[in-house]
């Protein structure tokens, strides 16, 4: 094994994580800060990638497609918390379970009638179609872009929470509620401001996959699952956790795809292996996630409060 | 549509003495989910060659009765009973995956109801469990990854690497491709079913540079694998040989990105036959998209039908005659050659298909060559029907 392929392995876990981060870091902030569930935040990425891809349909210009999933989905955000998410937001987690789950069956049904069952099509900006050469390796550049988008926005969050009035109140309104209400903050206001921000960064997440990934229904849902991964492994609430649980879900993601299949076989019968490999492998984050809560359950990287 | 399928029940019922009966046909396929989209191009192709037949079917009026199994055996099950027994069809065409079809066509044929398989041809039901009472209009799954092992036999690829899901459909694949390429592969990468994410894989294939790539990852994981392939700077460095990865549902949300990519197949909407050319314009017309070939075998089933309804005068009730009617396969199949073997699957010839840009710089199946000539599948021996 050259040490190429390990550093390809090493920068795809990365870019996966980042990706990750990109999806984790809205619905942390939603879980943590408003209390509130929204399995119906993988829908949001997948409207985002279809809002993106039809979009650039029209438009052919890969700027105007992610301007169109983040401002769309973030709109999208608005309605569903208007409607119907501010309902719930005292109403208990089951109820707010049952209810993002219909909405993502909704969404999956509501994308086919309206874009139709086939997957859209949706190309990379030329400026970042190429690869690069990158430690002695050829790399698609989007790759690249996607690490240096996310880090970005990882920073642009984490000046927003901790830098700004609005961050504290977000902060404020998460520790103590009632207390920030009795001080003349709409509270209501603040928390539909996170659910439009977290639903933004859904669509933006789905609009930096629309080139990537097929963009069909229920694109969402596989995702969503290794989000809610990530956002229980960083400590729920902590955007700073869901970072490092992202780059740290990925890794684990990678290597295992990528050792487990030749560990195997030196263990065992060839054919044995290649069945057994993918397997083993897809099950490996959830065992170091079930090791990781039985001996920290607040998450690997919870902080001291928030 | 409920109502109208229950008219026609009850028609059926009081006309079954009357020699000119309508005839209703059910329709099985995947028609939601993220495999959508073939049993829609399946629908779209049957009901067009209905339609290009004045609506009629060996002179009969017929009603179709669409049922969407949504890829799960039991309610693919629960569909077929309701079909057979409440709305009393003769004939049931369609069965886009095979995992359904292995659970519905004991439970078809055995009631003594006819079987037209469009897409899937799972290996039991081609050899061992095959039925008089069914037919296909596809082929053994097999066969398309038998006719891309010839053809990468004819290229002289010395360091072939296999990529499929990891699923029985999967090792199926790359044993059909092995079954007609010898050479011992240089790895096989199996990838979990609907995987997203191709990096790892590619990574690992860049490292192992081999002289090609075969790979088979049906629908969405197609769509995945081939953008990042061709986004890794590989499509046209490491030479891409698929089936059921690039084809006519896939390529729309393609285009361009899989140009120079080596797929292969039964049917390709620029086959130069007249059976063709009236379909594919026809198709063009009242869709507006190009056939795919899972809509071509299903158009002719629709034209099979036709021809063996007409033999019988519209009386499937009639079975040995109908039977013997389906076999002679009197049909302009628009994939070119097409006869029964004695399994009820058919003796076709399979093409190497590139995608290329055409005049207009969209992306275009274009056929190359063929590759397996009158080929039949590697079970025939299996089945006991000797007819």
């Amino acid at each position: 094994m050259s040490a190429q392929f390990l550093v390809s392995q090493m920068l795809n876990g990365l870019q996966f994580g980042v990706f990750l981060y990109l999806m984790a870091a809205g619905l942390t902030l939603v879980l943590g800060v408003m209390n509130f569930v929204n399995l119906a935040h993988g829908s949001l990425f997948m409207v985002g990638a279809y809002i993106a891809a039809a979009s650039f349909e029209r438009s052919e210009s890969f700027a105007v497609a992610l301007l169109g999933a983040v401002v769309g989905t973030g709109l999208l955000g608005l309605l569903l918390h208007g409607t119907l998410l501010a309902r719930l937001q005292q109403a208990g987690h089951l109820k707010q379970v049952l209810a993002t789950f219909g909405l993502t069956l909704f969404f999956n049904e509501l994308v086919r009638i309206v874009w139709g069952p086939s997957s859209l099509y949706m190309q990379l900006p030329d400026a970042l179609s190429g690869t690069v050469a990158v430690f002695g390796i050829t790399y698609p550049a989007y790759r690249l872009a996607i690490v240096g988008a996310g880090v970005l926005v990882a920073i642009g969050l984490w000046l927003l929470v901790h830098r700004t009035r609005i961050g504290m109140l977000i902060r404020a309104g998460a520790t103590n509620r009632d207390a920030v209400e009795t001080l003349g903050v709409n509270i209501n206001a603040l928390n539909a401001a996170v659910f439009v921000l977290g639903a933004a960064l859904a669509g933006f997440a789905g609009g930096v996959a629309a080139p990537l990934l097929s963009v069909q229904s229920g694109m969402g849902d596989p995702i969503l699952i290794l989000t809610l991964v990530v956002i229980v492994l960083g400590g729920i609430g902590s955007s700073k956790g869901a970072f490092q649980a992202a780059i740290f879900v990925a890794l684990v993601d990678a290597a295992g795809r990528t050792f487990i299949p030749l560990i195997l076989r030196s263990l065992m019968d060839r054919s044995l292996a290649n069945a057994a490999g993918p397997a083993v492998a897809s099950m490996l984050i959830y065992c170091v996630m079930a090791i990781i809560l039985a001996v920290r359950p607040g998450g690997l990287f919870a902080a001291r409060g928030r | 549509m409920k109502r109208s399928t229950a008219a026609a029940g009850i028609l059926l019922g009081l006309m079954t003495s009357a020699a000119h009966a309508d005839i209703s046909i059910g329709f099985l396929a995947t028609m939601s989910g993220p495999q959508g989209v073939l049993g829609q191009d399946m629908y779209d192709g049957f009901m067009l060659g209905i339609e290009l037949a004045g609506g009629k079917l060996g002179g009969q009026k017929v009603t179709v009765i669409k049922e969407d199994d949504q890829s799960k055996p039991d309610v693919a099950t629960q569909a077929v009973t309701k079909l057979i027994q409440k709305d009393r069809v003769p004939i049931i065409v369609g069965v886009t995956a095979s995992n359904i079809m292995m659970a519905v066509h004991q439970r078809v044929t055995g009631s003594g109801t006819f079987l037209v398989g469009t897409v899937a041809g799972p290996t039991p039901v081609t050899g061992a469990n095959c039925s008089e009472n069914f037919f296909s209009t596809s082929w053994n799954n097999d066969s398309l990854h038998e006719a891309m092992g010839a053809y990468v036999t004819s290229t002289g690829y010395k360091k072939v690497l296999a990529i499929a899901p990891n699923i029985q459909a999967g090792t199926d694949a790359v044993n059909g491709f092995r079954r007609f390429y010898k050479t011992p592969l240089a790895d096989e990468i199996y990838a979990q079913w609907n995987q997203a994410d191709y990096s790892s894989e590619i990574g690992a294939i860049q490292s192992s540079r081999p002289d090609a790539v075969y790979a088979f990852l049906p629908g969405g994981m197609g769509i995945n694998f081939v953008k990042q392939y061709q986004q890794a700077g590989l499509l046209g460095v490491i030479p891409l040989v698929t089936t059921s990865t690039i084809d006519g549902t896939t390529l729309p949300a393609l285009k361009t990105l899989a140009v120079g990519a080596v797929t292969g197949g039964s049917y390709s909407p620029d086959l130069k036959n007249e059976a063709n050319t009236q379909f594919v314009a026809g198709f063009k017309a009242k869709y507006g998209r190009l056939p795919s070939l899972y809509a071509a075998q299903s158009y002719d089933a629709a034209r099979l039908l036709d021809s063996a309804l007409a033999k019988v005068g519209g009386d499937v009730g009639k079975k040995p005659e109908f039977r013997k009617a389906m076999l002679q396969a009197d049909f302009a199949s628009v994939g070119g050659t097409f006869r029964f073997n004695t399994n009820h699957f058919p003796i076709r010839d399979y093409y190497r298909i590139d995608v290329e840009k055409d005049a207009q710089g969209q992306a275009a199946f274009v056929t190359k060559m063929t590759v397996l000539k009158d080929h039949a599948d590697a079970y025939v021996a299996q089945c006991p029907l000797k007819d």
